[in-house]
């Protein structure tokens, strides 16, 4: 199945930790990104080919000042970089605590050794002890050897956040690893999947490059297949002026599996409960993936694309579909990029997460659920690294855990967790977070899944559980991926939602939407 | 006043400044760079009262660290709190001693065990585990060194070969008003102020910044409430005013 060695499982429900292999994932990184996709996001684009065999780019002309003066920049910016490079002890903490360390045994994917490709080219450069006693202090010169060592490294870590949970001081790889991606985009060294992909958000509105006419088909197909199902007729409604919702959700919901089922989820929940909503055409992406890159201006940019639709169509909420990476932009960083939203009802937080809406509803004893739908299976949730860790649901702490699993609970009548390391903020990366669903990095994301899937094969094994359950579309994607190299079928990977929508029992005959082609008959009914 | 004892002086001086003016730069820096994201690592306290608790827990206890790695936390929790301990006795130096000073010294006095023994273990993991001793520069090992060497020499005079120590006080005291007195010529105490002047300079361009730095963690430090407050910094508000999206555009235009 492939060229290299895929973790063994032991079912013991934890992972032991590994000797270090150094090197073992040295190499070139991801694929680089063309010039024009990194004219599209504004960053430099004077690069060329480079001579030769290799495919490799060439660094943009004074590409080392460019670098040291980005990094500059940004450690003036963010506090969070500057504190970060400078306070580490070195205590090692971190160093067993990332997936991709546990399963690459590579010492450069340990947090504190990630963070170091950057730290000793800012003391080489910026600190006192670095100028004057580099070898002392561990300090290096920053040449294209380190450049490469960035870009492969810095493509290796899924910015989960798990080590910033474990440190003592909060130091968190993501901020050094978002400044790493940063400052390579600024020479020449942009990841092609990344950037790519939000040259199409800013050219088409999602990462997929759907146009509005595929969307709108897609969408049409969709209310089919539920009226087909249930002979109700669920409204998937698309640039829908004076919708109540504005549904924001990744783009993988629209023909993805498992994905779209939680789309279908999300329909009939708002059908259930009498909520007008649509989708925007312009905004029809959730994912930011502007995070993964650092890029405070190109996550604006793409923020902004949500306000301008929420205003477009007059909309009163915004509510967020399953997906990880862009419910904490939306929940942490919507309002400082986009706001404020005092143009919605304030009745409502902005954003809303789509399980804020149905756990709520469900308690309101608003939807009819029949739990019995779902006894094929025995659940488990995968809590997704993004909202665990940087993100929240309702008014306490903490209800990013409860709130998929009072959910998962309402509509199932077998639900087991993980062991308690491996969930709540403790929990594992899927493997492919933060930029690295890629095919060019498949063996990162087989290896960096082991640890994860320990944690399943266990709860396989003691407690027969035969699905797991995530509520991000980058979990679902990847796990659907590499789960069939451990053993598992894909399909065991479910929607939150996908669940949601087997148990929901329709009472609603009618949408409170009207079909736009029914439009013109409704008119002449009510004209004034 | 003899040379050794007008050199050392001028040294504590120097360290002093180097400590008190090296660390309020770095503060400075800590404080007026701004954090433009709200990045609390949650469950994160919706309440300033309960950012205050998390970080005292963190401060006090090593919460994260205890979470984390109970070795590292064993001897760090011993050696940080022998030291707070150790320092308190030392204030007897600079200030008159009173009932809770007194009261103190002896616990001060052993505490000096368990520091030795929180850096013994620190150090022997940072050589045994293959993990830690990967990512250690010589820096990291010459750290410890120089707190073990002041920890070492500071229990010798302790429990060996004893200094005078009031006349200790009296430098001290003396440097505090400028009213110079003479060190004692032991060679162990002189050894001692060496090292821990050594360590005040150091203080502030070495990772014992950790220190005051801890306090500006963002991860820690904020609040989550970005959906009830917008957050936004200086330098991102200058985009919004002229109505930009990147930077470069409002620098040129």
């Amino acid at each position: 199945m492939a060229d290299y060695e895929v973790p063994k499982l032991t079912g013991a429900g934890y992972v032991e930790v590994p000797a270090i292999e150094p090197g073992s994932m040295a190499g070139k990184g991801p694929f680089v990104a063309k010039p024009d996709f990194q004219k599209a996001l504004h960053f430099p684009s004077d690069f060329n080919k480079g001579q030769g065999e290799g495919e490799r780019y060439e660094l943009v002309p004074d590409w080392k000042n460019k670098a040291l003066a980005k990094l500059d920049d940004l450690r003036h910016r963010y506090r969070s970089l500057q504190l970060y490079l400078d306070i580490c002890v070195k205590c090692g903490a971190c160093t067993d605590k990332c997936h991709y360390f546990i399963g690459t045994k590579d010492p450069n994917n340990m947090p504190v050794a990630r963070q170091d490709l950057l730290r000793k080219v800012y003391r080489r450069y910026f600190t006192f002890a670095g100028k004057h006693f580099p070898k002392l202090v561990g300090a290096v010169d920053l040449t294209e050897e380190v450049v490469e060592e960035w870009y492969n490294y810095y493509h290796q870590c899924s910015q989960c956040r798990r080590c910033s949970v474990f440190c003592p001081y909060g130091i968190d790889t993501a901020e050094v690893s978002m400044a790493g991606r940063e400052i390579l985009d600024h020479i020449g060294r942009g990841s092609k999947y990344n950037n790519e992909i939000i040259s199409k958000v800013f050219k088409i509105g999602n990462n997929l490059g759907l146009p509005g006419m595929a969307l709108a088909d897609t969408l049409e197909g969709l209310e089919e297949d539920v009226e087909a199902d249930t002979g109700i007729k669920v409204r998937f409604p698309l640039d829908e002026e004076g919708a109540e919702v504005l549904l924001v959700t990744p783009s993988a919901d629209f023909f993805a599996e498992p994905h779209v089922d939680g789309l279908m989820g999300y329909a009939k929940v708002f059908h259930e409960a009498g909520i007008s909503w649509t989708l925007s055409s312009y905004a029809s992406e959730g994912a930011n993936f502007g995070m993964f890159i650092g890029s405070y201006e190109n996550m604006r940019r793409i923020a902004l694309r949500i306000r301008e639709a929420a205003i477009k169509l007059k909309v009163k909420r915004i509510v967020f579909g399953e997906c990880g990476h862009a419910w904490r932009v939306a929940y942490s960083f919507l309002n400082t990029l986009a706001g404020p939203f005092d143009f919605l009802d304030p009745k409502y937080p902005v954003p809303q997460h789509i399980l804020e809406v149905t756990w709520g509803l469900i308690q309101d004893g608003k939807l009819v659920l029949d739990k019995t739908a779902n006894d094929d299976k025995v659940l488990t949730f995968h809590d997704s690294c993004n909202v665990a860790r940087g993100s929240r649901m309702g008014d306490k702490p903490g209800g990013q855990f409860e709130y998929p699993r009072n959910v998962i609970k309402a509509v199932c009548n077998h639900f087991v967790d993980m062991p308690a390391d491996t969930i709540h903020d403790a929990t594992f990366c899927c493997g492919g977070g933060g930029g690295l669903l890629t095919d060019d990095l498949m063996e990162l994301r087989v290896k960096g899944a082991q640890p994860r899937m320990e944690a399943l094969k266990y709860v396989t094994n003691e407690h027969g559980v035969t699905h797991m359950a995530a509520i991000c579309a980058i979990c679902k994607s990847q796990f659907t991926k590499v789960i069939p190299y451990y053993g598992f079928k894909m399909d065991q990977i479910v929607s939150v939602h996908q669940l949601v929508s087997n148990a929901l029992v329709l009472q609603r005959q009618v949408s409170v939407q009207a079909r736009p082609d029914d439009e013109d008959e409704d008119e002449d009914g009510d004209e004034d | 006043m003899t040379f050794v004892s007008l050199l050392y002086g001028l040294l504590f001086y120097f360290a002093t400044f180097i400590l008190i003016g090296g660390v309020a730069r770095k503060i400075h820096q800590y404080w007026t760079t701004p954090a433009p994201l709200k990045i609390p690592t949650t469950p994160a306290p919706v309440t300033q009262k309960g950012v205050v608790w998390r970080m005292f827990r963190e401060v006090v206890f090593f919460e994260s660290l205890f979470r984390s790695n109970k070795t590292i936390w064993l001897f760090a929790f011993l050696f940080h709190m022998a030291l707070w301990l150790v320092l308190l006795r030392h204030s007897r130096y600079f200030v008159e001693t009173g009932f809770f000073l007194n009261f103190i010294q002896p616990f001060g006095k052993y505490a000096s065990f368990a520091m030795v023994l929180g850096l013994a273990g620190l150090w022997i993991r940072r050589v045994i585990v293959d993990r830690v001793r990967y990512i250690s520069s010589p820096s990291d090992h010459l750290m410890l060194a120089l707190l073990m060497g002041i920890a070492l020499s500071g229990m010798m005079m302790t429990f060996v070969a004893h200094t005078d120590i009031m006349q200790v006080k009296a430098f001290f005291r003396g440097l505090m008003f400028f009213d110079w007195h003479n060190l004692p010529a032991s060679p162990l105490l002189l050894v001692h102020l060496l090292l821990v002047a050594i360590l005040m300079i150091i203080f502030p361009i070495s990772k014992l910044l950790h220190a005051p730095g801890v306090f500006f963690s963002p991860t820690r430090n904020q609040v989550d409430n970005p959906r009830e407050k917008r957050h936004v910094a200086p330098w991102a508000l200058e985009l919004e005013k002229h109505n930009k999206i990147y930077l470069d555009e409002v620098k040129h235009g």
